[in-house]
């Protein structure tokens, strides 16, 4: 029963980051632009994050600073690939370049400290119901904001007359112009939200997960977030089941290290990265029928006057 | 006051010469900045970033060395690229073909085997990378799976089957447990230009590579066809090329030459095999091809010029104490700074001003 809500336990907690990062990006592919720097603009995130929770001693603060990077780092891409019509692909790749040195260069001060980490819920009596207290009232603050997060994004996306547009102008950008949106400053905020989500998600990392940051502590999050969106065919919902079930084989793999399974460990550490080809692979195949991306995603869009 | 692009009647050939230099100055003016904010004197950071290396024959020696792997992987991507099939996971096959040129000197250690064995190593890597690319290539053309992603999550399977097999069944037992194979012998290692200096076969293999992608590109139908494919893919459609057999090509050209760059710099500069044995080259080489137009020869001289970066970020950091991170940004704002100005061979920026914008009715 222990190890069962262990196991709960640090699945939700090394979903969270995935689900965070991913449902941001899904809102900015809904919008129709594809962002690749989702890696950056997270290991940026982690360096300010820390950076602030440790000169404030506040995890909140750090927080704070995560999303401020990320959405920085998000106007960057917005003003190359929308502003100045540049390939969106390339652009997204230059943000993780930039992300990985700056994170680096901004972490350099604080590598080896440590802080207090997010605290936990505790209810008396709620909490220490056996095996699913903790799971449903002992977690940090960041696991029931991801919760309420694709909540929202679902209901914005689909409840919401704003989410309507947005969707439209991912789905036929030339229409939604037509129609006198303005499509450009739509899709800024749709990049400055995804962005916003994955500074939060990055910081996450050492505010909540481990209490220290280290370079390159993203480790491919920002990637796997990202094919993600894909395996949840841009849908809210499926984003859930995918970040969970990811998070899942991270955490089985950590743990059959641990029971000396007698396969090496990096082989085991390999399989989240091998299962999203797999399930990339398996899912593309299974759409006949047209794709469910966003029929915008990823094309330039310049405004005719 | 609204920036706004207009649209090119056609692509501005003198801007497409430039584009890159602009980028360049943009980018020295940013580090100059950047210098000054993390309190170095610029001036003093910029020379030993880029003039100081250009002074002595061993940085330069060293700087071909460097270029050496980015041209190499930079020219394969730069088919990829402009088939319009985005392979970045070019850090990966480099790994692979490594870890497969090694197997090879690996096994031949101590024995008398004679000089077959380092064109072994070459022929083994080159097609390991291409397999290990065509994993992402037929995922593509197959099942509609993003290349993108598929071809960078590889990266870090190969990241851990290079640290799997150093750390276990080919680490040298006299190694003091360090994560590292033995010392290649000098039948399975790349052969210096110079005695005694650093300058090896590898980069007359990449001006060979370099010259055949201009043949390749300019004089063949096949290179053609394959700027034809991604720069208009409806015309091709209609030429009847088949897309999908450009994106398996490309890839597995491209995920050789990385293979090949992968064991050249193990069996040359570095002469065992270990993790770590690249600085990101599969990444940066993304900066050269884009850096040098996705041309040839444009290639070989970005790949030199980000060479004298990671050269310059070395001595800057022994003589300034400037962190080795800032080549990594420099990297990627210059990255910024071409495709921006490539923007402009495209489009002409105009600032607009609403009061203009109002009495045009378009406001």
């Amino acid at each position: 029963m222990e190890l069962v809500e262990a196991i709960i336990l640090s699945v939700l907690a090394a979903s969270t980051p995935l689900l965070i990062a991913a449902t941001g990006e899904l809102v900015t592919e809904r919008s129709g632009v594809l962002n690749l720097g989702v890696e950056g603009m997270m290991i940026v995130g982690a360096a300010c994050g820390f950076g602030g929770a440790w000169l404030t001693g506040s995890i909140l603060i750090g927080a704070l600073f995560g999303i401020i990077a990320g959405m920085l780092m998000s106007l960057i891409f917005a003003l190359m690939a929308l502003g100045l019509a540049v390939n969106q692909v390339a652009t997204g790749l230059a943000l993780t370049i930039l992300g990985v040195g700056l994170s680096g260069l901004i972490g350099a001060g604080f590598v080896g400290e440590r802080i207090t980490p997010a605290i936990h819920l505790h209810i008396p009596g709620l909490t220490d119901i056996p095996l699913l207290g903790r799971v449903l009232f002992g977690e940090d603050a960041f696991v029931y904001f991801s919760i309420a997060l694709i909540i929202g994004v679902w209901w914005f996306l689909y409840r919401t007359r704003a989410g309507l547009i947005l969707r439209a102008c991912g789905d036929n950008h030339v229409s939604a112009h037509a129609l006198g949106y303005p499509v450009l400053r739509i899709r800024t905020l749709a990049v400055m939200f995804g962005g916003a989500c994955a500074g939060l998600a990055g910081a996450y990392l050492p505010l909540a997960y481990t209490p220290f940051f280290i370079p390159g502590m993203t480790a491919g999050r920002g990637w796997i977030a990202l094919a993600l969106v894909v395996f949840a065919s841009w849908r809210p919902g499926r984003l859930v089941v995918g970040a969970y079930l990811f998070g899942a084989v991270t955490i089985l793999q950590l743990h059959a290290q641990g029971w000396g399974v007698g396969i090496p460990s990096q082989f085991m550490s390999a399989l989240p990265y091998l299962a999203t080809v797999i399930v990339l692979v398996l899912l593309s195949r299974a759409r006949t029928g047209g794709s469910t991306a966003p029929a915008a995603l990823g094309t330039v869009f310049v405004p005719d006057r | 006051m609204q920036l706004v692009l207009e649209k090119r009647t056609e692509r501005s050939n003198a801007i497409a010469l430039v584009s890159p230099l602009i980028a360049i100055g943009l980018t020295i003016v940013t580090m100059t900045i950047l210098f000054a904010i993390l309190g170095k004197n610029p001036l003093l950071a910029l020379q030993a970033y880029f003039i100081a290396p250009l002074t002595d024959g061993y940085s330069l020696q060293e700087i071909a060395v460097k270029a050496t792997p980015l041209v190499m992987i930079a020219i394969g991507l730069s088919l990829c690229y402009l088939a319009n099939a985005w392979n970045i996971g070019a850090e990966g096959q480099f790994l692979i073909g490594a870890v497969a040129g090694s197997w090879i000197a690996v096994k031949t250690q101590g024995t008398d085997a004679g000089a077959w064995v380092l064109p072994a190593m070459l022929v083994l890597a080159a097609t390991a990378g291409a397999l290990y690319a065509l994993i992402p290539a037929i995922c593509k053309v197959k099942f509609g799976a993003s290349e993108i992603l598929t071809s960078l999550m590889l990266v870090y399977v190969a990241d851990l089957l290079l640290d799997y097999l150093v750390r276990g069944p080919w680490r040298d037992p006299n190694g003091f447990n360090f994560p590292t194979t033995a010392e290649f012998d000098p039948v399975a290692t790349v052969p210096l230009l110079i005695e005694g200096g650093r300058l090896h076969l590898g980069s007359i293999i990449a001006l060979l590579v370099v010259a055949a992608a201009a043949i390749l590109l300019g004089r063949t139908i096949k290179g053609f066809e394959i700027r034809v494919v991604g720069a208009a893919p409806r015309a091709a459609r209609f030429g009847g090329f088949n897309a999908n057999q450009l994106i398996i090509l490309t890839f597995a050209v491209s995920g050789a030459l990385a293979g090949l760059a992968g064991i050249i710099e193990v069996a040359g500069p570095v002469g065992h095999l270990q993790p770590g044995i690249s600085p990101g080259y599969g990444f940066t080489a993304i900066i050269v091809a884009f850096l040098g137009r996705l041309n040839p020869i444009g290639i070989l001289i970005a790949g030199l010029f980000l060479a004298l970066t990671f050269i310059g970020g070395e001595q800057a950091q022994i003589a300034m104490k400037i962190p080795l991170d800032v080549t990594k940004v420099f990297q990627g704002i210059l990255l910024f700074y071409v495709l921006a100005c490539d923007s402009l061979i495209l489009y002409r920026f105009k600032l607009v001003f609403p009061n203009r914008q109002v009495a045009r009715g378009a406001g």
